[in-house]
């Protein structure tokens, strides 16, 4: 059920072979949305971890992790605030690269971040060269407020999944609604069908 | 951090413009009418969806402005950015009786109610007053003694959104203090301060950080961002600054 808006034609971004999900719009530069201030963690502070459903955990420093293999890549990226970004070029450490002999039963994952943000996802959405943590952005070093020194890069979902300033996953058996999920934001969060909300 | 979950379905709904009202050249205010909407907290925002003859559909967000206390009655507040593809539309050719689609409230932690308490501190940056405009309504339709303060920048006089609401409510002797600065020139006699917020001027104006203010922070991303770690740094608790962005594309 929708009604027309008498008079609007809108802009009608074009994108070549339908690149734009339902209800986005393209932009040029690169917006910016956090709940809260940016943290500004140290690198000599800085780790990241795999916890949670492991039969053992993992953890690497900011030295050891950049010594992990990595990949290049370009991809659109979406947000629920409507805004789509094409061709966006990130280095970063492939989450399978992370998970290699990590034993688990877990389904699902929970990544979180400074500042306690966190973000659920399924554990299959993570691997098979399909999630990221990205540490440079456009050839440069990933700026703080884009989720620097490294964020989660999940392209396939809503850009609120690619959690910034991420800092490790944990495993979980069953489900959990992340910080924005708790506030109505769908768990899944698919740009295809435009699932923005809990029940889309 | 406090908590509220959504768990029911987000269904869009037609609303009627009841009212409109132009704050600034740039700005105008729908005041909407919206059968059963389910209520809101202040800072919470809704999705507006415009659908062209052909079935062309565009979306966006906009922060309420009016008080989860009026009922069924909801301001939008809307910023026309020129070559914005829905702000000219609200702002330019909907009239009163028209249905416009909206959906929410959505979001829910950068809101606030009564109950939270303060000192409230408030930073604004043009438009972004908007969803804190609704945290001030809201106090005020509670009577709410909680101290306030708003620390406003806008580009020009002019540029003041709710100016004159602002300056009868900055008097009122609930507790609510609002200090503008204009950062694009100012009329002649002017005594109020005229540069970017900075951290001086929070220094000055936020509660010392012993009193926990619990502060928001909304605007464009470089005032937000300043704001927000020039706070930090003078000691508050990142856990009590919370904040909305839109950059330069938010249209």
């Amino acid at each position: 059920m929708s009604i027309i808006s008498r008079g609007f034609r809108g802009r009608r971004d074009r994108t070549e072979g339908g690149r734009l999900p339902p209800g986005q719009y393209l932009v040029r530069d690169f917006p910016v949305l956090s709940a809260g201030p940016t943290p500004r963690t140290k690198l000599t502070d800085w780790s990241f971890s795999i916890t949670g459903e492991v039969d053992e955990p993992k953890t690497w420093t900011w030295e050891q992790f950049r010594s992990l293999p990595t990949e290049t890549l370009t991809r659109d990226i979406h947000c629920v605030t409507k805004w789509s970004k094409l061709d966006t070029a990130w280095e970063g450490v492939s989450v399978d690269t992370l998970l290699e002999g990590v034993e688990t039963a877990a389904e699902y994952v929970m990544a979180f971040s400074d500042g306690d943000y966190t973000t659920n996802l399924p554990l299959e959405d993570l691997t098979g060269g399909r999630a990221w943590v990205a540490f440079a952005y456009d050839g440069a070093p990933l700026e703080p407020q884009h989720g620097g020194p490294a964020r989660l890069l999940v392209p396939h979902l809503y850009l609120w999944k690619s959690a910034k300033w991420v800092r490790g996953l944990r495993l979980m058996n069953d489900d959990e609604p992340g910080f924005w999920e708790t506030y109505g934001y769908h768990m899944y969060g698919d740009p295809w069908r435009e699932q923005r909300y809990s029940g889309d | 951090m406090a908590r509220a979950a959504i768990q029911r379905r987000l269904t869009w709904r037609v609303a009627r413009v009841a009212e409109v009202v132009d704050e600034t050249p740039r700005v105008r205010s729908l005041a909407l009418s919206v059968p059963d909407w389910p209520g809101h907290r202040a800072g919470q925002h809704v999705d507006v969806r415009l659908t062209a003859e052909d079935g062309y559909v565009a979306e966006r967000s906009y922060s309420i402005a009016s008080a989860p206390d009026d009922g069924e009655r909801l301001m939008l507040t809307v910023e026309r950015i020129d070559d914005g593809e829905v702000s000219p539309y609200l702002t330019e050719e909907l009239q009163p009786g028209d249905p416009v689609e909206l959906r929410g409230p959505i979001g829910g932690y950068f809101a606030w109610t009564v109950d939270d308490g303060g000192p409230l501190l408030l930073v604004a940056g043009g438009s972004g007053v908007c969803p804190l405009m609704a945290m001030i309504r809201h106090r005020a339709a509670r009577a709410s003694m909680v101290p306030a303060r708003l620390l406003y920048s806008s580009r020009t006089l002019d540029d003041v959104i709710y100016r004159d609401e602002l300056d009868r409510d900055g008097g009122d002797g609930s507790g609510l203090e609002v200090v503008h600065t204009l950062t694009r020139g100012h009329p002649p006699g002017w005594t109020g301060r005229s540069r970017r917020i900075d951290a001086e001027m929070l220094a000055e104006l936020a509660w010392p950080p012993e009193r926990r203010p619990l502060a928001y922070v909304c605007g464009p991303t470089p005032l937000v961002e300043s704001v927000a770690s020039a706070l930090v740094a003078l000691g508050h608790d990142p856990d009590r600054v919370r904040t909305e962005r839109f950059g330069p594309t938010g249209s």
